[in-house]
């Protein structure tokens, strides 16, 4: 990520660069004024506050290793890390397959195609506080979609109890998601070269083969661009699951955000709060460099890393 | 029948064809009868619970109890309407305007200014070291500096104000827009800008009216996404908004929520005349987000 120009830039440096265009640079000062402000300065501002203590309202005072030891012996914190990863390995299981398949599917140029494409956007309209809300009364086990449509299945007690709270928070998170990443893979599908599937077709190839031996190699750089944003999005659910569930049944879905809000807003113990958002950036950061490297590509194209 | 096989000839041996977007897309793209019967049951998955928000959100509270959850009411009702629109929906909408528009307009236009001076000034040490720090924010996810962000917003003597949740707004949207605008200057043919240089424009005057102009599809498309983002965010205002009056629409509905406890009616209403307002632009500018997006990240 330090390695940012891409080199075929330098070459044209003789035309565009040298004196004149030098004196765009402070062009870039706003945007950067406001990024340090609240971006960098806070990066760095949570990790002092993770070696001091306050309550949010008082004097910050330092706190040496207090609550880096607190936390880390605490049991919450694995607890906490183990139901982010379970969500997150969840849901890109969940999502992933759904929206490839859907999204090959809506590639097609069909009129209808793009109609559904439409009516696919809507869920993410909807604000995680609206949805989280929509779904609990959906939910109701007495008054709920079960009894409306007479499925007995639907009528689970889903948000209490830990294993089926953390199903909804999977399905929630996919129902909200998975519309936009099937809109992702067909853009992807859209640009593989018609070609390879004529020539596919030439070589006798079926419909099975050219999916496992084209489509799927070619989107590629899709599939990963797609986890990226799954894998350090679920990172961000807090709003979610702070409405829907609030962390419960007991602490079956307490995720690091969600953890973090509780010991820093709630209980007033923003020193152990900050030491879990210093391992939230850790974990984001580690996930998306992991990802990029899997990607095997460096800075040629960015998007692909965003 | 044989017109139709020459024609498919013909296309075939010309490949530039091939990529005309209205082209049916029988040939080439394979049959994916498993995808198409996800897609629409997905459909109704996605269908269903809106259609019962719409239905549930008209009933009044004892026929809601009282008769098949499924079906619209037989005497719909607007009176939970109006109980959220009494209970100051009004006021949030417009709060929720000031601090999309707030924060969106300044985050892309200053975006805009920097992508421009990180493509046009390239090679500049400041610049590449500028670029990144953006790109690293991509990677920082808000909730991970919510507690500074707080100190920040207090020591400037803004907490509780819509200012609050603005500023912060503002420098979150700034990493994603100047990726996505970077790509799409440096799309923009260099002796396009050598010519503006010749004619003695000005950089002021190459940003207005040569990047601007062929890079409108990515600012529509960066302003959408951010203007739903902002719209829909519930981190900032709950940490930074205090008083009932400067509530945006997701934390009042959280509040709706607690007041009207089991009256689901009502709460569902809200819902409908928080997603409204976003359902409306939706339709408007539909076909700029939809091409946007996937021409963004497709790649």
């Amino acid at each position: 990520m330090t390695t940012v120009a891409p080199p075929p830039l330098r070459v044209d440096r003789p035309t565009s660069g040298g004196g004149r265009s030098g004196g765009v640079a402070w062009m870039a000062v706003p945007a950067l004024i406001m990024f340090l402000i609240f971006g960098v300065v806070p990066l760095l501002g949570v990790l002092a506050l993770s070696f001091a203590q306050w309550d949010g309202i008082g004097e910050i005072k330092p706190a040496g290793l207090d609550a880096w030891q607190s936390v880390l012996s605490d049991p919450g914190l694995p607890h906490a890390l183990w139901v982010t990863f379970v969500i997150m390995a969840l849901s890109w299981l969940f999502q992933t397959p759904l929206s490839l398949l859907i999204g090959v599917f809506l590639a097609g140029h069909e009129r209808y195609r793009e109609w559904l494409a439409v009516l696919y956007f809507i869920p993410l309209l909807l604000s995680s506080a609206a949805l989280a809300i929509t779904f609990k009364a959906l939910l109701d086990p007495n008054f709920g979609l079960g009894s409306g449509l007479g499925v007995d299945f639907l009528n689970q007690d889903w948000l209490g109890e830990s294993k089926l709270a953390v199903g909804v928070v999977v399905f929630v998170v996919s129902w909200q998601f998975i519309p936009f990443h099937s809109l992702i893979y067909q853009g992807g599908v859209r640009q593989i070269p018609r070609a390879m599937y004529e020539a596919a077709q030439i070589d006798g190839a079926g419909r099975m083969r050219q999916f496992f031996s084209i489509t799927l190699p070619q989107l590629k750089y899709t599939i990963i661009t797609s986890s990226t944003l799954m894998v350090v999005g679920s990172l961000t659910f807090f709003d979610l699951i702070f409405v829907l569930t609030a962390g419960g049944p007991g602490d079956a879905t307490r995720v690091l955000a969600l953890d973090m809000y509780q010991r820093g807003f709630m209980a007033g113990l923003m020193g152990p709060a900050s030491v879990i958002a210093v391992i939230l950036v850790l974990v984001g950061l580690g996930l998306a460099l992991g990802l990029r490297r899997l990607g095997g590509r460096g800075d040629e194209s960015q998007l692909e890393g965003a | 029948m044989t017109t139709l096989t020459s024609g498919a000839r013909a296309a075939d041996a010309r490949p530039d064809l091939d990529e005309a977007p209205r082209r049916k897309g029988r040939r080439g793209t394979p049959r994916n009868w498993i995808g198409g019967a996800l897609g629409w049951v997905w459909l109704l998955v996605v269908l269903v619970p809106i259609y019962w928000i719409v239905i549930t959100s008209f009933k009044t509270q004892s026929t809601y109890f009282a008769e098949n959850t499924m079906v619209p009411a037989k005497d719909p009702t607007l009176e939970n309407y109006r109980l959220v629109l009494e209970a100051g929906f009004v006021r949030y909408f417009v709060n929720s305007v000031i601090i999309t528009v707030g924060a969106v307009i300044p985050a892309v236009a200053i975006s805009f200014m920097a992508a421009y001076a990180i493509v046009r000034g390239s090679g500049r040490r400041f610049l590449r070291w500028t670029n990144s720090l953006f790109l690293m924010g991509l990677a920082i996810p808000l909730q991970a500096v919510i507690i500074p962000v707080y100190l920040i917003i207090i020591k400037l003597k803004m907490y509780d104000t819509l200012g609050a949740i603005i500023l912060p707004s503002i420098a979150f949207a700034i990493p994603l827009s100047v990726l996505v605008l970077t790509n799409f200057i440096r799309d923009v043919p260099k002796e396009l800008f050598e010519s503006m240089r010749m004619d003695g424009a000005t950089e002021w005057g190459t940003l207005l009216h040569l990047a601007f102009p062929l890079t409108r599809p990515a600012l529509v498309t960066v302003t959408i996404y951010h203007g739903l983002t902002i719209w829909n965010g519930f981190l900032l205002p709950l940490v930074l908004i205090q008083s009932p009056d400067n509530r945006p629409l997701p934390l009042a509905l959280w509040n709706f929520q607690g007041q009207y406890g089991t009256n689901f009616p009502a709460i569902l209403a809200s819902v409908v005349l928080t997603t409204l307002p976003i359902l409306v632009m939706y339709m408007v500018g539909r076909r700029q987000l939809l091409s946007g997006l996937t021409a963004g990240f497709g790649k």
